[in-house]
């Protein structure tokens, strides 16, 4: 990231008469435009969008990568997000012409091999988490959530059941869980987490009635902690006729080590883009798969893929499915890329995945102990979470922190998050990680630490070496400006 | 170990001696031994870089794919061209590999890209403002519904049944979750049946809902349609073809409030139905309701100017259950792509596509409907796709196509029951005088 | 942290000015300076009526929304316009810089509300 020039907008180096693409004639006999649609449905007024060459263009979006920071570039221990390796190979095959030209709605015959792998994902996806069906519609963690809780709302209405509309949310759950659950139509009710940072089990039990339709969980949560109660907070929800919901963003932590359908889970949803390995794009996209117990089945997304006679259909006769969440099938290349990395790894791959995500996450853990508060000290899984509270009394907030490590050239942890530990940094270091990676990841933080010492201020105000220093969002929110206009900025 | 991590063996042992426990299995200490995975996972053996790269290339050979056909298929997803420089752009690490801009000195890139972008659909489609992208153009729509039934405190809206088909099969689950009654209205030769609308739209009406073009290739006349809705103190909502906005009138022009759609024509391959991307503008007074993430300028501490996420507390992770949407990860790297898309093409080169779109599917309808037995289902202006009657049932006909390597069109009885042997055809410019000849040939059965 | 002696609260960091049956109301010095800085009042509608302890308004900071609750029932009568093109007034004076002002109707429910003492109590507790 060496760009520290400012890049002008696309538009501020727009040239009438520049062009950037070319077109072949017009070959078939013109008619005039005005012959074939009605003088007022046209346009006057031409979009301003930018007029340049093709090369402005590869410099321009170059120029504005190079002010950007990505996994292949170096560590970016975003807490809840596996900022992990994205093997390039999955790239390869997802971008075969025969997966990226397909239009879904092609003949059946004709896209044999998308329907193979959609369903041998969803054979995978339930063998990894113990489910019976994977729906792979949703496109990404949030959607797969909603689809989840309608399918619980469509279970609980075919049983006669549609008085069930609480759904419980432990108070360090993510917040994309209350607002699918708002969004399902659902009441949220938020139970505490105990002095372990698992949910506490009086105020479960407070808060179940006969109109409860579920819990959501993270397990582990988003402290990063399993929670050893799993078996007692199922019988709790199941006694009480609700389902329980997995939030799969953790999954790192679990993949052949434990299954949440095995802890009594009745719906899931697993992240592709955290887990799988598929890239992260910058916020997307993502896949967000949701997978069920048997008993759920009928009520998932439709179409469903089937195999009968030799040959791949999709299914959309399923008079209980909750409907469509999205057009077509999901995201469906990546898909392949989940597809892919599963294929390259197996049983013991992913097993090994788990394995150096908790080693890794415990090792930072047990590194960073004396540097930063450490709400709860127990062995972690995939992540840990430490407070900054401790550097409070030197007036360095967690968020300086995070500033300072950009100048030390890391992406900062995900901080002020979970919102139940003040000042909370979260660090998921992920398996792809070498050792040496974390002990310079950890150099930087104890000398961040020195400085808070010998020089507060110093942290205060970074960063210093990146290609803009501490940005104004108080005015940005104040002042909306939210698109380039002409005659302003010019 | 696998060739994606990179702790050896003997670090591993140093790491656990440094944590203090003895072997990896101990990590995992806190799972009670009930919910242990006693077995290995039942999944296929690994495969090494070589056979996976064989088995993919065999799966992918399973497909027909459009570089190998020639496609006349459209309903909602369309094989427009692509420009080389694009995927050599978006696939840059530092676009692929980074997340969501939370650390905006980390991230001027994608949030000026995404700043553009936002710019770009405003210009489109004539609104004020501009989120950062949906998932697609149906769960867009959806998400425009919940908007809308927010800001005028209805839950009723009206959608046409000349939007996509599963764009309102989107929009009736998110409508079911809330408790929002949706009430269709139908169309008469292709567009909205405007008696019927007259006589549904009411004082409980949130929204109206229309398509354009619509799903059967016709153009809505906005203008119209915005009038009876504002008449109501509903909203205009209309879901666009972005390709089709360089020539026609804007929906912001129109009356339109909020203007989403599917954005998959910009730049993004088919990819079997996704990811694509949806596109989310509105007026600025709605600004507090929107979804999702949108970027805003703003000035560093050195006075530069600078992108960064900005009205968060809309969103889940301030708002939770009042947030306006769960929506987290969108689709950011399509939105580049078209971002990217827009750039090349331009002013002019949009223009000439959306030119070139038209005046093919205007030739390939004149040829086609010159056959005996086939004619024009809608008298209704159209753009680069349109509806024909067929004298047998389209699925015969696309499978007869299928051996010249032609991918034929939809067969709109599929959605609409009445319309038997009905044939939707897309044209974009991709497609030559020669390939459309030979369809029209194929068609004809010479 | 200021709590002017005038002044009633809550002890969802609310205070309350009483003059006859209008009150003004507004968010509390302790409140202001945990939102940060202020980017955004939601003001509800003249002559909507509201109940005790229901959402009235909503205060927006860059990483925070906190929403203002009715301290009493009563209809709206008006609110401060000048929030909406400058809501930094409410961090910087945030006792001068009413957020509504209501007539209430159940001038009884006054009593539930917390003299400074009480309130500087609720303060401490939750530091
Ligand atoms: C714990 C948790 N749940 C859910 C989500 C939402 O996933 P997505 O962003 O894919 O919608 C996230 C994403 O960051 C998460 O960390």
């Amino acid at each position: 990231m060496a760009q520290n020039k400012q890049t002008p907008l696309i538009f501020e180096i727009s040239q009438p008469g520049r062009k950037g693409y070319s077109l072949p004639p017009c070959d078939v006999p013109e008619k005039e435009v005005s012959e074939l649609l009605p003088a007022d449905f046209l346009r006057e007024k031409p979009p301003l969008l930018p007029e340049v060459s093709e090369l402005d263009t590869v410099r321009h979006f170059t120029r504005l990568s190079q002010r950007n920071y990505g996994v292949d570039a170096g560590f970016y221990p975003l807490g809840s997000c596996t900022m992990k390796y994205n093997p390039k190979v999955n790239e390869v095959v997802s971008r075969l012409s025969g997966f990226l030209h397909v239009h879904p709605y092609q003949a059946e015959e004709t896209v044999q091999g998308c329907l193979q792998i959609m369903y041998e994902l969803d054979r995978m996806l339930s063998e990894i988490t113990g489910m019976d069906r994977f729906s792979l519609q949703p496109a990404a963690g949030a959607h797969g959530e909603l689809a989840g809780l309608l399918a619980i709302k469509a279970y609980h209405t075919a049983r006669g059941e549609s008085r069930r509309t609480k759904i419980i949310v432990p108070d360090s759950a993510h917040g994309t869980n209350p607002a699918s659950a708002a969004m399902a139509g659902f009441e949220v009710i938020q139970v505490k987490s105990n002095a372990q940072g698992g949910v506490d089990l009086d105020s479960l039990k407070a808060a179940v009635s006969p109109e409860l339709a579920g819990l959501m969980l993270t397990n582990p949560n988003t402290l990063g902690l399993f929670d050893e109660n799993i078996t007692e907070i199922a019988e709790i929800i199941h006694a009480a006729g609700g389902l329980l919901y997995y939030d799969g963003a953790n999954a790192n932590a679990i993949l052949g080590i434990a299954r949440p359908g095995d802890m009594g889970f009745d719906v899931v949803h697993l992240n592709l883009h955290k887990t799988f390995s598929t890239p992260h794009g910058g916020g997307g996209p993502g896949s967000g798969p949701v997978g069920v117990k048997k008993d759920l089945i009928p009520f998932l997304p439709k179409p469903l893929v089937e195999f009968r006679d030799g040959k791949y259909y999709l299914d959309g006769d399923l008079p209980l499915s909750l409907g469509k969440v999205r057009s077509f099938y999901g995201n469906f290349t990546v898909m392949v890329k989940a597809y892919a990395y599963i294929l390259s790894l197996g049983a013991k791959g992913l097993k090994e995945v788990s394995e150096n995500a908790v080693l890794n996450a415990n090792y930072l853990l047990q590194k960073l102990k004396g540097l930063f508060l450490l709400p709860y000290d127990r062995i972690c899984m995939h992540e840990c979470v430490f407070s900054g509270q401790n550097y409070h009394s030197q007036g360095v907030a967690v968020l300086d922190i995070a500033k300072r490590l950009l100048d030390y050239g890391y992406h900062p942890p995900t901080i002020y998050f979970p919102l139940i530990v003040q000042e909370a940094l979260m660090l998921e270091p992920t398996e792809t990680e070498s050792k040496e990676t974390l002990d310079e990841f950890i150099a930087a933080l104890k000398a961040i630490v020195e400085e808070i010492q010998t020089d507060p201020e110093l942290v205060r105000s970074a960063p210093y070496s990146t290609v803009v220093q501490r940005l104004d969002e108080a005015a940005a929110a104040r002042h909306p400006k939210l698109r380039w206009q002409p005659e302003t900025n010019k | 170990m696998s060739r994606y991590i990179s702790n050896t063996a003997l670090q591993q042992e140093e790491m656990l001696k440094e944590i203090g426990l003895n072997s990896l299995e101990e990590l995992f200490r806190d799972i009670p031994k009930e919910v242990r995975l006693k077995q290995n996972l039942n999944l296929p053996e690994a495969l090494s870089e070589m056979d996976l790269l064989k088995h993919l290339k065999a799966l992918a050979g399973r497909n027909n794919n459009l570089e190998d056909n020639i496609c006349f298929l459209g309903a909602g997803v369309y094989d427009h061209f692509i420009p080389s420089v694009i995927d050599t752009l978006i696939s840059r690490q530092e676009f692929y590999t980074a997340y969501t801009p939370y650390q905006p000195e980390f991230s001027q890139g994608t949030l000026q890209a995404i700043f553009e972008f936002q710019t770009m659909m405003c210009e489109l489609t004539g609104m004020e403002i501009s989120n950062a992208s949906m998932y697609d153009g149906a769960s867009a729509l959806a998400e425009a519904m919940l908007m809308a039934c927010q800001a005028v405190k209805r839950d009723e809206v009206l959608v046409a049944s000349s939007v996509h088909p599963e764009s309102r099969e989107v929009l009736k689950t998110y409508a079911r979750a809330r408790g929002i009654k949706v009430k269709e209205i139908g169309f008469i030769n292709g567009t909205l049946d405007l008696e019927e609308l007259k006589s549904a739209i009411s004082s409980a009406t949130a929204a109206l809902l229309v398509q354009y073009p619509n799903f059967l290739g016709a153009i809505e006349s906005l203008p119209t349609l915005a009038e009876i809705a504002h008449n109501n103190k509903a909203l205009f909502v209309v879901s666009a073809d972005p390709i089709a906005l360089a020539l026609l009138k804007s929906p912001g022009e129109c009356g339109a409030d909020i203007v989403v759609g599917e954005g998959q024509s910009l730049g993004n391959p088919l990819s079997f139905g996704g990811p694509h991307l949806g596109f989310f503008c509105a007026t600025e007074k709605l600004l507090r309701k929107m979804p999702g993430r949108i970027v805003g300028q703003t000035t560093d501490k050195k006075g530069r100017r600078s992108f960064t996420l900005t009205i968060q507390a809309r969103e889940q992770h301030i708002r939770r259950e009042k947030a306006t949407s769960n929506i987290c990860s969108n689709h950011a790297l399509n939105a580049l792509t078209a971002t990217i898309y827009l750039t090349l093409l331009g002013k002019e080169g949009l223009k000439e596509v959306a030119y070139l779109c038209l005046q093919k599917a205007h030739y390939a309808m004149e040829q086609i409907t010159k056959l005996p037995g086939f004619d024009p289902l809608y008298t209704a202006p159209f753009f680069k796709e349109f509806a024909v009657k067929t004298p047998v049932s389209p699925e015969d006909l696309n499978a007869n196509l299928l051996e010249s390597k032609i991918i034929g069109g939809y067969p709109l009885q599929k959605v609409y029951p009445e319309l038997k042997n009905t044939w939707l055809l897309a044209v974009t410019e991709k497609r030559t005088k020669e390939e459309i000849d030979l369809l029209v040939e194929k068609v004809g059965g010479k | 942290m200021n709590i002017p002696k005038n002044l009633k609260y809550t002890s969802s960091h609310e205070w309350v000015r009483i003059e006859g049956n209008t009150v003004f109301i507004g968010i509390t010095d302790y409140a202001q300076e945990h939102l940060g800085e202020i980017v955004f009042v939601e003001l509800p509608e003249v002559n909507d009526e509201v109940t005790k302890g229901a959402p009235l308004a909503v205060v927006e900071s860059v990483k925070a929304a906190a929403d203002v609750y009715a301290p009493l029932s009563g209809t709206v009568s008006e609110v401060n316009e000048a929030l909406l093109d400058n809501p930094e007034l409410v961090n910087q004076d945030p006792y001068e810089n009413w957020i509504v002002t209501l007539e209430i109707s159940n001038p009884a429910e006054i009593e539930d509300l917390l003299d400074p003492a009480e309130y500087e109590k609720v303060c401490e507790q939750e530091e």
